[in-house]
């Protein structure tokens, strides 16, 4: 293993890592996300491919969770009608912080095929809860998956946790000037 | 300490409160969003009421939207675990009214994928079963073989789960020249694979304790409620529309209807719905290989494509067997390219239906099994 390797080795202090401590909490945050078992619709049977001996989520860290409580991040996986939209509402409210949506599908980034006649359709899951990676696909297939998660590993290795605020705001600063 | 006392009592003059438990629409074993209204007395079932309509994805209002041709993607999309045997029936119902003859090779081809699909879905029905029981090892071996299917699938129509293959007059595109080795070579590890599930699960003493004698659906309940598929052949119904009103080809093969018998239990349990499902594969398997024999390698799927469907005006119900039960679609057409209306009888929904009536009186534990076993879809249930 290349970490390990490394602080075997004398020249790096022989067990002991540098490094600010909001990197290790992203590093640990993003190689242990912990998911809600929850299958909305069509695209849950890939997802359930997914958690199969093919493509093994599982080395990603991800083991599922069936109580919102005890997981890091949720994946909508299919379509959200309107009867469902209040429920994925309060699944999401009842998950602890940090917490992260992946949505999965068109249905659930946009509507999908029920964009047009679909009068029990959400059009877009984000229209009731933030989402942090869209996988497109109808159903996406199950690598797209696996590089959606690899996607929201990077984004939370880049998340800031310490002086959240004064940074964002810092940061929204530079992109106003970036605009202008 | 005082001396212990032998309390004598009646079960029913104990003073039980009822409770009423709600069980999903987020909850692991209700395969996909179902809601269950579960009414106890301690850790009896008194009352089930399930309620539906999370899924609901507006199929007969994209039915008067869409054209004919259009309307198939969202027949995929119904029972989206068996989308091959979803769109025969209604392909073959638009076929019968324009009076549209398929080629022989087309006809042998959907064969083999809708009892390839057959086999795909039981092994879902199966493994996530087990998964309700407990056992997560199944899981893992069923769906690794079912890869090998969605290959196939997927080098036909280029879709690994809803594939818009079936076409009205044929298919969308011909097969690959190593198909039939290919289709051999599954069904074999489909054998193999069965013979384990057979030691690793369904034979097993823990998973027999569990299901034998729960949920028993005699066979007169079963057809008052209209079930049909492995719910009603579980039951002792000999049930089997490719037998009973034989579509396509089927009279051409030879296979047998299974029905189960009360092997571990009594007739009509978990155990034999269950078990059916794991025979019919067997059966798959040898309609299978008898219809890769037969099938002829040459000749054009597409020829008989129409250019313009527009079936005349009519109506029409068309049946097929699809691995849940008898799915049929009753077609109003007007003439014109888009359907008037299009009304689906959806096989999960009225297995469903069922359900209240075998879980009463069960413990709570067994209501898992008991819908775990009765397999339904929900976007087949809402639609
Ligand atoms: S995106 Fe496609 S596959 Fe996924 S839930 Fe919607 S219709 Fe089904």
């Amino acid at each position: 293993m290349g970490l390990l390797n490394k602080l075997d080795d004398p020249y790096y202090g022989g067990g002991i890592i540098l490094g600010k401590v909001e990197d290790i909490l992203n590093w640990g945050r993003s190689k242990s996300d912990w998911y809600l078992q929850f299958g909305l619709a069509c695209c849950a049977i890939e997802f359930m491919a997914v958690n199969a001996s093919h493509f093994d989520f599982m080395r990603f860290g991800c083991i599922p969770r069936t109580s919102p409580r005890q997981a890091d991040f949720i994946i909508i996986s299919g379509t959200v009608t309107f009867k469902m939209a209040e429920r994925i509402k309060v699944l999401y409210e009842q998950m602890a912080e940090p917490k992260y949506v992946i949505s999965m599908g068109s249905c659930s980034n946009c509507g999908g095929p029920y964009w047009e006649h679909g009068y029990h359709v959400l059009k877009g899951v984000d229209r009731i809860i933030p989402v942090d990676v869209y996988i497109p696909g109808c159903p996406p297939r199950p690598e797209a998956l696996e590089e959606g998660m690899i996607r929201l590993q990077e984004k939370i290795n880049k998340q800031a946790i310490f002086n959240k605020r004064k940074r964002l705001a810092e940061e929204e600063k530079q992109e106003l000037i970036i605009d202008n | 300490m005082g001396e212990t006392k032998k309390v004598e009592f009646e079960y029913s003059q104990i003073d039980s409160e009822r409770m009423r438990l709600n069980v999903g629409p987020q909850h692991p074993s209700t395969h996909g969003v179902l809601r269950l209204e579960v009414e106890l007395d301690g850790e009896i079932v008194t009352e089930v009421i399930p309620h539906i309509g999370y899924l609901h994805r507006c199929f007969e209002k994209h039915c008067e939207k869409m054209t004919y041709p259009q309307v198939i993607p969202y027949i995929d999309r119904m029972d989206y675990i068996c989308a091959m045997n979803n769109e025969w029936p209604y392909v073959m119902g638009i076929e019968k009214l324009m009076g549209i003859e398929v080629p022989e090779k087309v006809e042998y081809i959907r064969v083999i994928f809708a009892e390839l699909n057959r086999i795909a879905n039981h092994q879902i029905a199966i493994a996530t079963f087990g998964l309700d029981a407990g056992a997560f090892t199944p899981f893992l071996y069923l769906f690794r073989d079912r890869e090998f299917i969605l290959s196939i699938f997927e080098k036909a129509s280029g879709g690994r789960l809803l594939y818009n293959y079936y076409w009205v007059g044929g298919l969308a595109a011909d097969v690959h020249k190593e198909f039939k080795e290919d289709v051999l070579s599954i069904v074999k590890q489909v054998r193999e694979t069965n013979k384990e599930i057979a030691d690793l699960l369904l034979y097993n003493k823990i998973f027999i304790e569990r299901v034998a004698n729960v949920g028993i659906l005699p066979a007169d309940v079963a057809i008052s409620y209209g079930c049909s598929g492995p719910v009603a052949r579980g039951s002792g119904l000999a049930f089997d529309l490719r037998k009973d009103a034989p579509y396509s080809i089927y009279d051409r093969f030879d296979f047998d209807v299974v029905t189960g018998h009360g092997e571990v239990g009594t007739v009509g349990d978990c155990f034999d719905r269950n078990i059916v499902r794991f025979h019919e594969m067997e059966q798959s398997c040898r309609i299978i290989e008898q219809a890769i024999e037969q099938m002829p390698m040459d000749g054009d799927v597409r020829e008989k494509l129409p250019k313009k469907i527009r079936p005349p005006k009519g109506e029409i119900y068309t049946k097929a067997e699809n691995p849940k039960g008898e799915l049929g679609f009753y077609i109003v057409s007007n003439g014109t390219d888009k359907p008037e209306r299009i009304k689906s009888r959806g096989t999960s929904f009225v297995n469903l239906s069922v359900l209240p009536e075998i879980s009463k009186g069960y413990l709570f534990a067994d209501l898992i099994m008991i819908l775990g076993s009765v397999d339904i879809v929900l976007g087949e249930v809402d639609r």
